[in-house]
């Protein structure tokens, strides 16, 4: 039988299998999402009103970058509460991943816009609130987003990275097939993964460019 | 209003300014670029505060008002316009009104009147974005918006520096009517003696952050110091000009 035979044989035998690991990384990327979006875009703005914050803020989120993601995981293991093995891990270390994209694209899109609009909102006697929420925010909306695609496309790759730790997901099948030299479970693992990546950065796309102004 | 003395210490931008404005005059602050006009602009909304001395709008100091309430009594208009590009030209022309919570009917009727006044026909433009107007238009709109709420001064920065010379002179002529039919105080900076000319009530000539000469547009021309013959006589080599 022909590589690719096996293969497909392989994910037509373990459909309901591949789908329940698909939809467990699913669910390891939409938290770590929502809480590194939760994190990040408040801090962002945070940082757009307290320089002194700012190369802080973003060093930190920079650092945990460089991180390798199989050490990084490894390191999270042995602290108390956020640590140990399974997804509360996972998610912790795919949120630190995600942070410097959102953190850095929220402060780019609230800083990078037009002086002679944010001079004529300080003029007509807007209050530092209300520029930040009517004028900074809706105008960076668009720039935050795109940190928010790319944080998602990262989270997806290093998610499957995550089932070292035993926090499940597609990475399952990759480690598995790594260790029994299948190919075919290693593509069962990683054909759903592109593909969530794809559609996150075709979906995330569309909406960043209905969002855009000017 | 009257202002003295602006000594920022490493680095004075303007000083030993003595200057009175009068109710309901259009006065302008002619100079080149550098000689603190735009600062003595934003030292009236307490955009920038004296390190010494004092400015007082409405008898008060601009240390002592509120900053917002200071500038929402003041309209300001600016070179780029500086309108929202997320709003439409309604929601820029209605932003003070929306900001006071004033109730909808009336801010509406607002938006009407404003965009009227500065020509534009509100069905046609009420809403399109800031991106689909051309820069007399867009200039349009940051008057309107300046006027919005009906503030009695009126601060403007080279409002019509930007556009090409034909729409400017269309809008400073229509400008001008329009300021005498408001009876606002107005502050107006401006590098173009010609525009000075046309508009003020007063000329302030500024140099190096200094006054050199303060008179009524018809003395200004007569005035014999140097840095404004420097001014008047940039006018006569204009090829074709006749002030």
């Amino acid at each position: 039988m022909s590589p690719q035979m096996t293969t497909w044989s392989f994910f037509a035998d373990h459909r309901a299998e591949i789908l329940g690991a698909t939809l467990d990384h699913l669910a390891l990327v939409v938290i770590a999402m929502i809480v590194a979006i939760l994190i990040g875009v408040p801090l962002g703005m945070f940082i757009v009103q307290r320089p002194a914050l700012r190369a802080i803020a973003l060093g930190v989120a920079s650092v945990f970058q460089t991180i390798p993601s199989l050490a990084l995981f490894g390191f999270l293991i042995p602290i108390p509460f956020i640590g140990g093995i399974g997804k509360r891990t996972a998610i912790v270390a795919l949120v630190l991943y995600a942070l410097l994209p959102i953190l850095r694209n929220t402060y780019v899109g609230l800083t990078g816009i037009d002086p002679a609009v944010l001079e004529a909102a300080e003029a007509m006697g807007m209050t530092r609130a209300q520029t930040l929420f009517r004028v900074r925010f809706p105008l960076a909306l668009a720039v935050i987003l795109a940190g928010i695609r790319t944080a998602t496309i990262i989270t997806i790759g290093v998610a499957t990275i995550a089932a070292a730790i035993g926090a499940g997901g597609l990475g399952t099948f990759i480690f598995r097939g790594v260790a029994l030299v299948s190919d075919a479970l290693i593509l069962a693992g990683a054909i759903p993964a592109a593909l969530l990546a794809l559609l996150a950065d075709f979906l995330l796309g569309l909406l960043e460019r209905r969002l855009k102004v000017s | 209003m009257s202002f003295h003395i602006n000594v920022i210490p490493s680095h004075v931008i303007v000083s030993g300014i003595s200057l009175e404005i009068l109710h309901g005059e259009t006065l302008v602050l002619l100079g080149r670029s550098g000689s603190g006009k735009t600062t003595l602009l934003r030292l009236m909304n307490g955009m920038l505060l004296p390190s010494e001395g004092k400015v007082l709008v409405q008898g008060r100091s601009t240390a002592a008002w509120d900053p917002i309430r200071l500038r929402r009594g003041m309209g300001y208009v600016i070179q780029d316009a500086g309108l929202f590009p997320h709003f439409t030209v309604a929601e820029n022309v209605a932003l003070i009104p929306t900001l006071e919570n004033w109730d909808a009917s009336r801010t509406a009727a607002r938006i009407q009147e404003m965009l009227q006044l500065v020509g534009l026909d509100p069905r046609e433009f009420s809403h399109r974005r800031p991106r689909e107007l051309s820069g007399g238009q867009r200039q349009r709109v940051g008057v309107a918006r300046a006027l919005a709420a009906d503030p009695p001064i009126l601060l403007m920065d080279e409002p019509f520096g930007a556009l090409d010379p034909v729409t400017r002179a269309e809008l400073q002529r229509e400008f001008s009517a329009l300021a005498r039919r408001l009876g606002k105080t107005i502050v107006f900076v401006t590098h173009d003696l010609r525009e000075a000319l046309l508009l003020a009530s007063r000329i302030v000539l500024l140099e190096a952050g200094r006054i050199v000469a303060s008179a009524t547009p018809q003395d200004f021309l007569r005035l014999d110091h140097p840095k404004v013959r420097a001014f008047t006589s940039s006018l006569a080599i204009t090829p074709g000009a006749s002030a």
